[in-house]
C-alpha cells in the first residue's frame, strides 16, 4: 500500500493518544480507535499507525495488517472532493463501469488515486441502497442518480475543474 | 478421555476424542499430506489455520471436503483420503498454489529441502493448466543482514507469523493486505531492519518454501579460503555438531564432532578451533560478574540489581534492546562465545602467530541466524575491521561440504587445535537450554564456596518446559535460577522483572525453542520436535564425555588469563571481552 | 398520533435522500407553518416503503394516498390543494404501467398487492427516531411477554416452533441456534447483530435499520434473556451512517424507557447494547470473521466447530443473527408460531425480504411469503422487465448465488428451491437481467467481487478464484478455448469443496449455474467469438448498415489501417480482420450507418 510522508504536530499526537485512551487501549477495539482517527485525519498514514501501536501496545505490523484488511481504510489522503461510483450490481447491470471509466478518463486517475491537485479522489463502493437510481455516483455527501457518462463532465464541472 | 471410533480408508481405528483426523490417520499409518500445518507439541506451538487445504479429506455426510488438520474425530465417522473427489481436489488446488509460486527451483535455497517442492513431487504435478496467463505475486526483495524475504515464494501458511507472533513476541510480521494479495510482512511491507526483527530466525527454520531463507555467505568464506594471504580461522558453536549429521543422512542426536573438525581441516580453514573455548570464557567473565553483583547487591549496595540475565544469544539481546531497552543495564555486560572468540583471536592469538588482525579471517559456524547481525555490529569492530567477518549456519557449512565432495559420515575424527580448541564440558552445554546457567552455576559456585562441586550435574535446570525455576544451595545461600526458552517466554519473566515482581538472582535467556540446538540457522525441522531432544541429549551426552567439566579448570583458559588478561573482569577483559546495549527502537521511516 | 388529523409521511430511505426528499421535508412543514397547521398536520420521515423505483415517496394518511418522484417545488401544491382542500393532485399519484390509470392508495398498486409485510412491518409507517411510534405499534410488547410471562425454554421452543431460519444466507434455524447458545454453560455470554450487509446489490438491513431500529433491540434483548446474556453488539457497516444515527437515537431512548439496561421492565434482567463497526469486508458477514473483527482483528473466518454458540466473541458462547431476521422476533412471540408457520412453504416459513433491481421496472425494497414464485415477484410486484425487453435471467443471493432463468419462473422461492436450482437466498438480492446482458459477463461481474473480498486465508479461495476471473476475462476478450470451460467447471467444483468458509465455498455459484444454464453463451463466446448480448467489446465487430449508408466516404477516410472499402455513393464494408476497432468510422459518420454487433 502506498502511503504519504508526514511529519504529525504533538497535538494531533496527543490526540491520537485521546481516541486509544478512550478506548482504554484494549486491544479488541482497534478498528474503533482507527475509525475514530481515520474520521479525524481523513486517512491513516504510516506515522499515525505508529502512534496508535505504540499507544495500545501493538506491534505495527498487526496495526497495518488490520487496516490493509479493511478497504474504509486508507493510507492515501482523499481529495476535497471524494467521488465514489456504485459498482453494487443494480449499478452494475445499468452501466456503472461505463461511468466509472468515464471519470477515469476525465480526471485522469485510477480507482485508489487523487488528482495531482488534490481536488477528486475516485473510489468505487458496492451499493449504497439506492438501486432505483442506478447507476448511482457520490461527491462527497451529495448523490447524484441515473448517471450516463455524457454526465460525467458536468458532475466534475460542478466543483470547477 | 473418551475413546472414539471411526474408518479412515475402510480401517477401523480407535483414538482419544478430541484427535484430529490427520492424526487419527497416522495412528493407522497412513500419512495425508499436510503443508501449512505445523505441530511442535513438546514447546504447544501449534499451526493449523487450515489455509493451504491440502490436507482436505471426504467425510462421509458433510457437503465439502474437511480440512483433516483441524477437523476433531467423531464416532462413527467414516473418512476417506484418497477418494478421486479428494485426489482431484488435492491436485487441484495444489496446481493453483504452484500457479502463483515461482519455478525457479533449480537456483532457490530450499531446493531439496522445500516441503512445496516434495508436495509436488508426491502428487507428480507436471503442468499448470492457464499458468502463460496467470497472473503472479511479485514483492520486492528484502535483504536484511541475517534474513532474507521472498515473498514471492510466501504461500501463505502462516507458520511465520506463528513463530514471530504468538511464539517468540516479537511482532515484527502479519498477513497484511486481503486476497490474492495478502501475504506475510513487517509493517507497511518496509524490509526486516526497519522492524523489530530480532534475526531469532524461527521464521526461516518453520517457512515450508524459499520465501524466508538466511543470507549466505558460504561464497565469501570460499573467497577467503582461496586467498593465500589470508589465515582464516574458523570456530564452531556447540549445537552445530549436534546437528549437522542430519544435513549428511545421519539420525538426529548423533554427534559429528571430531567429523567436522576434519571436514574444516579438508576445506583449507588454517585453525579449526571451537566456541566452546570462548563459552568458558564467557563463563569467567559472566559468573565473575554474577558473583560480584550478587555479593554488592546482599551488602546493601542499591546501585546493583539483580537479576542478572545472561548475554549470549544475539537475538535475545535484539529483543531487550527493542523491547525492554528501559532495562538495559541488567543483562550481563559479557560478550557473547562467538564474539569472545573473534576478539581473541584477532588480539591474543593474531599476536601468538604473527598476523596482522586484518590479514586474519574469522569465520563462525552458529546454528544462528542473528549471529549474522551480531558479527556485524559496528562496537564489535577495530578500525572497522570485524572481529568475526563472517558467520555462517549449520546448513550452510553442509553445503559447503557437499560442495566439497566430502563423505561427512565416513570422515575419520579429528581434534580441534591448540590453544582456542579446547573446552570443558561446561562450555559445549551451552547449545541447550538451561545449559548457560548451569556452566554458570558450577564455576560460581566453587568460586564462592570455595568448596568442590559432588556432582556437575543440574539435572533441574534442563529440560524443555518453557520456563522453568530452581533453586541452588551456595554453601547456604540459596540462588533463585529463572530459565526461559523462547522470546515469549522471556517476555513473560521481564514482565514481572519490570514490575518488581522477580524472584531470581540470574535468568538465563535462549531466543530460540530448545536453546541454540533449536536456531534459525539448524538443519530444518520440518516441525518435529522429536529431532530437538535427540540433538539435547546428543549436547549433553558430550558433556559427560569430558575429562573437564567446569570452564575455570579449562588449561588454556587459565593460561589466558595469566597470560593475557591478567584476571576476570579487569580492564583488559572489559575492553576485549564486554559490552553495551543500545535502544532499538525507533520510528520506521527515522531509519 | 392522537394530536394531528393528519400525517405526511416522506420516505426517509436512502434512496429517497438521495433525491432530496430531506429538503422536501423541510419545505413541508415551512408550507404547513405559513398556513398554521403544524399542530394538526405532522411531517414524519419514515423508513424505506420499498418503492425505490419511483422516490421520493409521500404518504397521506388516513387516507391512504401514495404519491411518487415529489420533488420539493411540490410541497406548496400538496399543502394547499391536498391538505387544505382535499383535493388529490393527479400527476403525482403512480400510474398503473399496463391501464395507464393513475393508482390512489397503495392497495391498489401492483407493487403492493402481493407483498407481505412482516419484517418490514413498521418501514414506512413510523417515525424510526420516536420510541412512542414503535411502542403504539405493539413495539417491546414482545420483550415484556418474554420477561413477564414466559420461561427462556417457552421462548425457544416457540421460536423453533415457529419454523423462522436465518435470513443472512443459509438458513440456519433461529431457534436451535438460540437453543445451541443456551445449553453452552458460561457466566458470560453475548448476542451480536450482524448488520454487515456486504451483498453488492442488497439493502434490506440497512432500510430495517433505518426505518424500524428499535425491532432490532427488542429482538436482542428477547436473545439475551433467552441464552443467559448481558451484553449485545450490533455489528454494523461503517458505510451507513443514517443507519447508525438512527440505532444511537434508539438505543438512548430504549435505556431511557428502561428498556434496556438494568432491571429491565422490574424483571432483574440486565442487558445493554453496544455498537462495533465494520470497515469495507464483505468476509465480515461470515459469523466467525465477524467475530475477529469484533475482537479488533483481521477479519478472517476460522474453521467451525467451534460454533460462535460454543466458542464466540471474546471465546464465550455468543448467539449471531442478522438484521432480518431479528425483525421478525417480535411478531411471531405475539402472533404465536401457529401464525408465522402458517405462511411459506414446508421448509420455508415467514416471508422474505428482497432487494429487487436490475433490469425491472420497479425497482425497490419488497417483502413477500416464502413459496412466491419469480415469475409473481418479477413481472407482477416488479412491473415486468424495463422498455419491454425480454427476460433473460434472475440472480439471486448475491456473489454467493446463482443465475436462474426463464425455466425457473415458476419455481416456488424458498431456501430448498433456491438451492436445487444452483442458486441461494443470501441475504435478498434479487437482480433481473434481460436480453442486452451477458451472462459471461454477469458471472465476470461476480468474480471481480469475490477475488476483492477472497480474505486471503485458504488457498482455494485466494488463488482459485482469481484464476477463475481470468478465464472469465479471456472469454469475454475472445482468446477462450473450449477447454477453459472444463477447466472453470472443474475449479469451481474444487473451490466450492475445498475452502475454508462459506465465501469461497459459494463463490464459484455465479459460474456454475450460468455453465449449467447458458452454456450456449460461452459457446458463442469460445467458439464463434461472438457476445450476442453486444455486451463485451473485444467480440464486437464494426459493421455498416446498407439502409443507412449513402457512401460519403467519411468513414474510409477516417480509418487509420484502411479496412473500409467502398466507392463513392455506393455501400461501404469494414474488413474485420484488418479492422483495429478504434471507432473512428463511427464517430466520423453523420447517418448513424456505422455499428458495432
Amino acid at each position: 500500500m502506498s502511503s504519504v510522508k508526514v511529519e504529525l504536530r504533538k497535538d494531533q499526537i496527543e490526540k491520537i493518544h485521546s481516541f486509544c485512551d478512550a478506548f482504554n487501549n484494549a486491544h479488541g477495539e482497534l478498528i474503533n480507535v482507527l475509525h475514530k482517527t481515520q474520521s479525524e485525519f481523513g486517512y491513516l498514514p504510516a506515522e499515525v499507525q505508529e502512534v496508535i501501536a505504540d499507544r495500545m501496545g501493538l506491534p505495527v505490523a498487526k496495526v497495518f495488517g488490520v487496516v490493509t484488511f479493511y478497504s474504509f481504510f486508507t493510507m492515501i489522503p482523499k481529495g476535497e472532493f471524494p467521488i465514489s461510483i456504485c459498482t453494487g450490481t443494480a449499478c452494475y447491470v445499468r452501466g456503472a463501469e461505463n461511468v466509472l471509466a468515464e471519470f477515469k478518463k476525465q480526471l485522469n486517475i485510477e480507482v485508489g488515486e487523487t488528482s495531482a491537485d488534490g481536488k477528486f479522489s475516485l473510489s468505487c463502493l458496492r451499493c449504497v441502497g439506492a438501486c432505483g437510481l442506478a447507476p448511482v455516483v457520490l461527491v462527497g455527501d451529495k448523490t447524484y442518480g441515473r448517471v450516463a457518462p455524457d454526465d460525467v463532465k458536468e458532475i466534475i464541472s460542478e466543483y470547477g475543474s | 478421555m473418551d475413546q472414539v471410533k471411526l474408518i479412515i480408508d475402510g480401517k477401523m481405528v480407535e483414538v482419544p476424542a478430541g484427535t484430529t483426523v490427520y492424526k487419527a490417520a497416522k495412528v493407522l499409518g497412513i500419512d495425508i499430506p499436510v503443508l501449512c500445518y505445523m505441530d511442535l507439541k513438546d514447546l504447544n506451538i501449534e499451526n493449523k489455520p487450515g489455509g493451504c487445504r491440502i490436507c482436505s479429506v471426504e467425510i462421509e455426510g458433510r457437503r465439502n471436503l474437511a480440512p483433516s488438520c483441524s477437523t476433531d474425530v467423531a464416532d462413527g465417522m467414516v473418512v476417506k483420503t484418497n477418494s478421486m473427489r479428494v485426489i482431484n481436489a488435492r491436485r487441484t488446488v495444489m496446481e493453483l498454489i504452484l500457479s502463483d509460486h515461482p519455478k525457479d527451483c533449480l537456483i532457490c535455497a530450499k531446493s531439496g529441502n522445500c516441503d512445496l517442492q516434495d508436495m509436488a513431487i508426491k502428487l507428480g504435478i507436471r503442468d499448470i493448466p492457464g499458468q502463460e496467463y496467470a497472473e503472479v505475486s511479485t514483492y520486492r526483495l528484502d535483504t536484511s543482514p541475517s534474513i532474507i524475504r521472498e515473498m514471492d515464494k510466501c504461500i501463505m501458511c502462516r507458520r511465520c507469523e506463528t513463530m514471530c507472533n504468538d511464539f517468540q513476541t516479537v511482532g515484527a510480521l502479519n498477513a497484511v493486505n486481503r486476497g490474492f494479495h495478502a501475504v506475510v510482512a513487517p509493517a507497511f511491507e518496509m524490509n526486516l531492519e526497519h522492524s523489530p526483527c530480532t534475526y531469532c530466525g524461527q521464521c526461516v527454520a518453520v517457512c515450508p518454501t524459499g520465501a524466508l531463507t538466511e543470507v549466505d555467505h558460504t561464497p565469501k568464506v570460499i573467497q577467503a579460503l582461496s586467498d593465500p594471504t589470508k589465515t582464516v580461522v574458523v570456530q564452531t558453536a556447540p549445537a552445530v555438531r549436534a546437528a549437522l549429521g542430519e544435513e549428511f543422512g545421519l539420525e538426529p542426536g548423533t554427534r559429528v564432532t571430531g567429523k567436522m573438525v576434519t571436514a574444516l581441516k579438508n576445506l583449507g580453514f588454517d585453525y579449526v578451533f571451537d566456541t566452546d573455548f570462548a563459552a568458558d570464557l564467557t563463563i569467567m567473565e559472566e559468573g565473575t560478574e554474577l558473583l560480584d553483583r550478587l555479593t554488592k547487591h546482599l551488602n546493601g549496595d542499591k546501585d546493583v540489581q539483580l537479576p542478572i540475565l545472561t548475554s549470549c544469544c544475539p537475538g535475545w539481546v535484539n529483543f531487550f534492546e527493542y523491547h525492554f531497552s528501559e532495562m538495559k543495564d541488567i543483562p550481563s555486560t559479557a560478550r557473547s562465545p562467538q564474539q569472545m572468540f573473534g576478539s581473541i583471536a584477532k588480539s591474543y592469538f593474531a599476536e601468538q602467530i604473527g598476523v596482522d588482525r586484518k590479514e586474519m579471517v574469522v569465520v563462525s559456524i552458529m546454528p544462528c541466524l542473528a549471529k549474522k547481525y551480531e558479527c556485524q555490529r559496528d562496537e564489535f569492530k577495530v578500525d572497522s575491521n570485524p572481529d568475526v567477518d563472517y558467520s555462517i549456519t549449520t546448513r550452510e557449512l553442509a553445503h559447503l561440504i557437499k560442495q566439497a565432495n566430502m563423505d561427512l559420515v565416513n570422515m575419520e575424527d579429528n581434534e580441534f587445535d591448540a590453544p582456542l580448541g579446547e573446552s570443558t564440558g561446561a562450555g559445549v552445554i551451552f547449545g541447550a537450554t538451561g545449559g548457560v546457567i548451569e556452566a554458570a552455576t558450577r564455576t560460581a559456585y566453587e568460586l564462592h564456596t570455595g568448596k568442590t562441586l559432588e556432582s556437575v550435574d543440574f539435572k533441574q535446570l534442563r529440560g524443555l518446559e518453557g520456563i522453568r525455576s530452581a533453586s541452588v544451595d551456595f554453601d547456604g545461600l540459596e540462588i533463585k535460577i529463572g530459565i526461559a526458552h523462547g522470546l515469549g517466554n522471556a517476555r513473560k519473566l521481564l514482565e514481572d522483572i519490570k514490575a518488581g515482581n522477580s524472584q531470581y538472582h540470574a535468568i538465563e535467556i535462549m531466543a530460540c525453542p530448545g536453546g541454540c540446538i533449536g536456531g534459525g540457522g539448524q538443519p530444518l525441522h520440518h516441525g518435529d520436535s522429536s529431532i530437538l531432544k535427540a540433538r539435547t541429549k546428543a549436547i549433553y551426552a558430550e558433556d559427560e564425555g569430558k575429562v573437564l567439566r567446569k570452564s575455570h579448570e579449562n588449561p588454556y583458559i587459565i593460561k589466558l588469563y595469566e597470560e593475557f588478561l591478567g584476571n576476570p573482569m579487569s580492564e583488559k577483559a572489559h575492553q576485549l571481552l564486554h559490552t553495551h546495549y543500545f535502544e532499538r527502537k525507533k520510528k520506521v521511516f527515522e531509519v | 398520533m392522537s394530536k394531528y388529523s393528519m400525517h405526511l409521511l416522506v420516505c426517509g430511505g436512502t434512496g429517497c435522500k438521495a433525491s432530496e426528499s430531506d429538503i422536501l421535508t423541510e419545505k413541508l412543514k415551512k408550507e404547513l407553518a405559513k398556513q398554521g397547521l403544524e399542530e394538526t398536520v405532522q411531517v414524519i420521515m419514515t423508513g424505506c416503503f420499498g418503492f425505490c423505483e419511483k422516490g421520493p415517496i409521500v404518504k397521506v394518511m388516513p387516507d391512504n394516498t401514495f404519491y411518487t418522484q415529489v420533488k420539493p417545488s411540490d410541497a406548496e401544491e400538496i399543502v394547499e390543494e391536498h391538505v387544505i382542500k382535499g383535493r388529490r393532485i393527479n400527476r403525482l399519484l403512480y400510474k398503473d404501467p399496463k391501464s395507464k390509470e393513475e393508482v390512489e392508495d397503495t392497495g391498489k398498486m401492483g407493487f403492493y398487492k402481493k407483498q407481505l409485510r412482516i419484517a418490514l412491518r413498521n418501514c414506512g409507517f413510523i417515525d424510526p427516531e420516536s420510541i412512542d411510534e414503535y411502542i403504539a405499534r405493539d413495539g417491546y410488547m414482545a420483550l415484556g411477554k418474554v420477561l413477564t410471562e414466559m420461561t427462556p425454554e417457552a421462548t425457544i421452543a416457540l421460536m423453533k416452533d415457529s419454523g423462522l431460519r436465518g435470513r443472512g444466507g443459509a438458513g440456519f434455524p433461529a431457534g436451535l441456534k438460540w437453543e445451541l447458545a443456551r445449553n453452552n454453560a458460561s457466566e458470560k455470554k453475548y448476542v451480536v447483530c450482524n448488520a454487515d450487509e456486504g451483498d453488492p446489490g442488497a439493502f434490506m438491513d440497512r432500510s430495517i435499520l433505518e426505518g424500524d431500529p428499535h425491532s432490532v433491540l427488542e429482538s436482542m434483548a428477547i436473545i439475551g434473556h433467552c441464552i443467559g446474556a448481558d451484553e449485545g453488539y450490533i455489528y454494523i457497516r461503517a458505510e451507513y451512517p443514517l443507519a447508525i444515527a438512527r440505532l444511537k437515537t434508539a438505543l438512548q431512548q430504549a435505556r431511557d424507557y428502561g428498556l434496556l439496561g438494568d432491571n429491565i421492565l422490574g424483571t432483574g434482567f440486565n442487558f445493554d447494547i453496544g455498537l462495533k463497526y465494520g470497515a469495507g469486508a464483505f468476509v465480515c458477514g461470515e459469523e466467525t470473521a465477524l467475530i475477529h473483527s469484533m475482537e479488533g482483528d483481521r477479519g478472517e473466518p476460522t474453521l467451525k466447530p467451534p460454533f460462535p454458540a460454543e466458542k464466540g466473541y471474546l471465546g464465550k458462547p455468543t448467539n449471531v443473527n442478522n438484521v432480518e431476521t431479528l425483525a421478525n422476533v417480535p411478531p411471531i412471540l405475539l402472533k404465536g408460531a401457529e401464525w408465522f408457520s402458517s405462511i411459506g412453504t414446508e421448509k420455508s416459513k415467514g416471508t422474505k425480504v428482497f432487494a429487487l433491481a436490475g433490469q425491472i421496472n420497479n425497482v425497490g425494497l419488497i417483502e413477500v411469503p416464502m413459496g412466491t414464485t419469480l415469475r409473481e415477484v418479477i413481472f407482477e410486484i416488479g412491473g415486468g422487465i424495463k422498455d419491454g425487453k425480454k427476460f433473460k435471467a434472475v440472480q439471486t443471493g448475491g456473489p454467493s448465488g446463482g443465475c436462474l432463468t426463464e425455466k425457473h419462473l415458476d419455481t416456488p422461492i424458498d431456501y430448498e428451491n433456491l438451492v436445487a436450482n444452483g442458486s441461494m437466498m443470501g441475504s435478498g438480492g434479487m437482480i433481473v437481467m434481460d436480453e442486452d446482458d451477458c451472462m459471461v459477463s454477469i458471472a465476470k461481474y461476480y468474480l471481480d467481487f469475490t477475488v476483492e473480498e477472497s480474505c486471503g486465508k485458504c488457498a482455494p479461495c485466494r488463488i482459485g478464484n482469481k484464476r477463475l476471473h481470468e478465464l472469465l476475462e479471456r472469454i469475454c476478450e475472445g482468446k477462450g478455448e473450449e477447454a477453459d470451460l472444463d477447466r472453470l467447471r472443474n475449479l469451481g467444483e474444487v473451490i466450492k469443496d475445498t475452502s475454508l468458509c462459506g465465501l469461497g465455498q459459494s463463490s464459484p455459484n455465479p459460474v456454475l449455474s450460468t455453465l449449467d444454464n447458458f452454456m450456449d453463451e460461452y459457446q458463442s463466446h469460445v467458439v464463434d467469438k461472438k457476445c450476442t448480448a453486444g455486451v463485451c467489446k473485444d467480440l464486437l465487430e464494426y459493421f455498416i448498415l446498407e439502409d443507412n449508408c449513402v457512401g460519403c466516404t467519411a468513414c474510409a477516410r477516417a480509418c487509420p489501417v484502411g479496412a473500409i472499402t467502398g466507392e463513392r455513393k455506393e455501400l461501404h464494408v469494414v474488413n474485420p480482420v484488418t479492422c483495429i476497432k478504434c471507432g473512428a468510422c463511427m464517430e466520423k459518420c453523420k447517418f448513424d450507418a456505422v455499428i458495432l454487433r
